[in-house]
């Protein structure tokens, strides 16, 4: 009897999820599809994206992301291989570190922000700009990647540490040949949750690459991004919801199918360099 | 002939006249006064013993009374645990090892190790054994093949991988990962073989296919065994060590030619052990 409470209790709970996801999806999807089309993707918005198409939208998402992982994949990944394999764990200054990056994961959006806009776009003179945004979202992406991919590494296990030292493998070796694509799949991970978070991101875009809906011409224009542009619509603009909702379809399915490229990616990297049972 | 070490009240060497044919007492690691401390905590101390040329050398003892430990200074593997300090000397072919400048990667090439838990790395079978080698800069396919082959052949795991040499080493049985993971360290021609109960994490029909081998690689090799096993280290080994806890500290208590030290150890822990009363 308990057991069949039980039961039912999770499959309740699990069909929430499930019906509050499925509703939002039918929704976009309803509501997006008729206004995609090539048009839709290919031209400039018109009357503040109440007509037209998003195309410089979608140009200045990708540069702002762009920028966000040239500055995020090299720190990130360096930093969670120093923190994992050659830090000192004991180490005040590690503790220290760690504990910052896990207060940083969960610090609101806004507070970014505020700090790009004071920091980039004001101290560093870069104004409301694509760099200034690009390199805001890279400072909330880089606790989350630093983290995911720390635990990555240290999920693999030891002794497969102490072999490649027991057989004259330097530290490098192992790192590139064992370790890493081993943990390939969590650091994948970690870069997905961060670049969803960062392409769902508006708060702290609106202070610092700006909302200007035109074409950038550089990484110093100001640009605006997808999550901008639907916040903007659907809050601002009166009679901007079907383009919203396009948009929006636009957003999920870019994020879906960055989802599918790196499963596909680190899966045939994990076949070519690491084979699991 | 060669000074045996000095003898002291805790320690009894064999005369090494009664030794093996095979066994040739030429000292390959000499160990003086050896002492394991983690974190200021001593666990081992006191042990000086040579480990001759040639011969399996079976460390036994109960657990935790520092037979690994010792096993893990011998190619400085040591260095990898946070706290850990060796002192003493060990000289290996002439040198003192645990010199700041001694080459560690090398020392570890030329002195193999096997664990407890069979460890192939999550590599095909040939990545497996080409790792090691390309790191030692050997990059030319006919040379890698070779020795890939030859290693492959001397743990007998050839006839039953040739044909899958880029499958999964994972998805090789328990006894053939571990017979991988000895091809992998022979694959760098080691001198030496350092093994932490190789056999003791596998089924006892994999068990009797890894010792067979190892008593095939005995001569060629020299070979310092840790086992619980007492009937195998009897079976296996030229010499003996016997370790035990005394005030919690892991203590050499008496070494020497294997077979004297099970039929008329000279120490009474040691008599007590072997003959199963204690431990």
């Amino acid at each position: 009897m308990i057991n069949r409470l039980f039961t039912l209790l999770i499959w309740g709970l699990a069909s929430c999820v499930l019906f509050a996801f499925g509703w939002l999806m039918v929704d976009v999807l309803v509501q997006g599809v008729p206004m995609l089309s090539l048009d839709f993707l290919t031209s400039d918005p018109i009357r503040s994206g109440r007509a037209g198409g998003i195309y410089p939208i979608i140009v200045s998402t990708f540069l702002i992301l762009g920028v966000a992982l040239t500055i995020v994949l090299p720190i990130g990944l360096g930093s969670a291989i120093w923190l994992c394999e050659f830090s000192n764990k004991d180490s005040k200054i590690v503790s220290t570190i760690r504990l910052s990056l896990d207060v940083l994961a969960g610090v609101p959006s806004i507070v970014f922000g505020l700090f790009g806009y004071a920091f980039f776009c004001g101290f560093l003179e870069l104004g409301f700009s694509i760099l200034s945004g690009g390199l805001t979202l890279a400072c909330m992406m880089l606790p989350i990647l630093i983290r995911t991919t720390e635990a990555g590494l240290a999920a693999v296990p030891n002794e497969w540490r102490r072999a490649g030292a027991a057989l004259g493998l330097s530290r490098t070796t192992l790192l590139w040949r064992v370790l890493i694509p081993y943990a390939a799949p969590a650091i994948t991970a970690g870069l997905l949750l961060s670049i969803g978070r960062a392409t769902a991101e508006t708060a702290a875009l609106i202070f610092t690459s700006g909302y200007v809906d035109r074409m950038p011409e550089s990484l110093a224009d100001s640009g605006r991004s997808l999550a901008v542009h639907i916040y903007d619509l659907s809050m601002n603009v009166v009679g901007g919801d079907k383009a919203a909702y396009g948009s929006a379809l636009v957003l999920i399915m870019f994020i879906v199918s960055i989802n599918l490229l790196a499963n596909a990616l680190s899966e045939s990297w994990m076949q070519k360099r690491v084979s699991r049972q | 002939m060669k000074q045996t070490p000095k003898i002291s009240n805790t320690y009894t060497l064999g005369s090494v006249e009664q030794g093996a044919e095979c066994c040739e007492p030429i000292p390959h690691f000499s160990i003086r006064d050896l002492a394991v401390s983690y974190n200021q905590k001593t666990v081992l101390s006191n042990v000086s013993l040579d480990v001759y040329k040639g011969c399996i050398t079976a460390l036994i003892g109960p657990s935790g009374c520092g037979k690994s430990s010792f096993l893990s200074t011998l190619n400085r593997l040591s260095d990898m645990v946070p706290g850990a300090k060796v002192t003493g000397t060990i000289e290996f072919e002439g040198q003192s090892t645990l010199a700041n400048n001694y080459d560690v990667e090398s020392l570890r090439t030329k002195v193999g190790m096997i664990f407890q838990n069979p460890n192939p790395f999550p590599l095909t079978i040939r990545k497996n054994l080409e790792l090691p080698l390309r790191e030692r800069g050997i990059k030319k396919k006919s040379v890698l093949e070779s020795k890939i082959t030859s290693a492959l052949k001397e743990v007998g795991l050839w006839d039953e991988v040739k044909d899958r040499l880029n499958v999964s080493a994972l998805s090789l049985s328990g006894g053939q990962q571990q017979r991988l993971c000895i091809a992998r360290a022979l694959v760098l021609e080691p001198s030496v073989l350092l093994m932490d109960e190789p056999c003791s994490a596998l089924d006892p029909i994999s068990s009797g296919v890894v010792e067979d081998m190892i008593r095939r690689l005995a001569g060629r090799y020299t070979i310092i065994i840790v086992t619980h096993n007492l009937a195998q280290a009897r079976r296996l080994a030229n010499y003996a060590a016997f370790f035990w806890m005394k005030e919690r500290v892991g203590k050499l208590i008496e070494f020497g030619q294997c077979q004297p030290l099970f039929e008329s150890p000279q120490h009474s822990l040691t008599a007590a052990y072997v003959s199963g009363e204690r431990g």
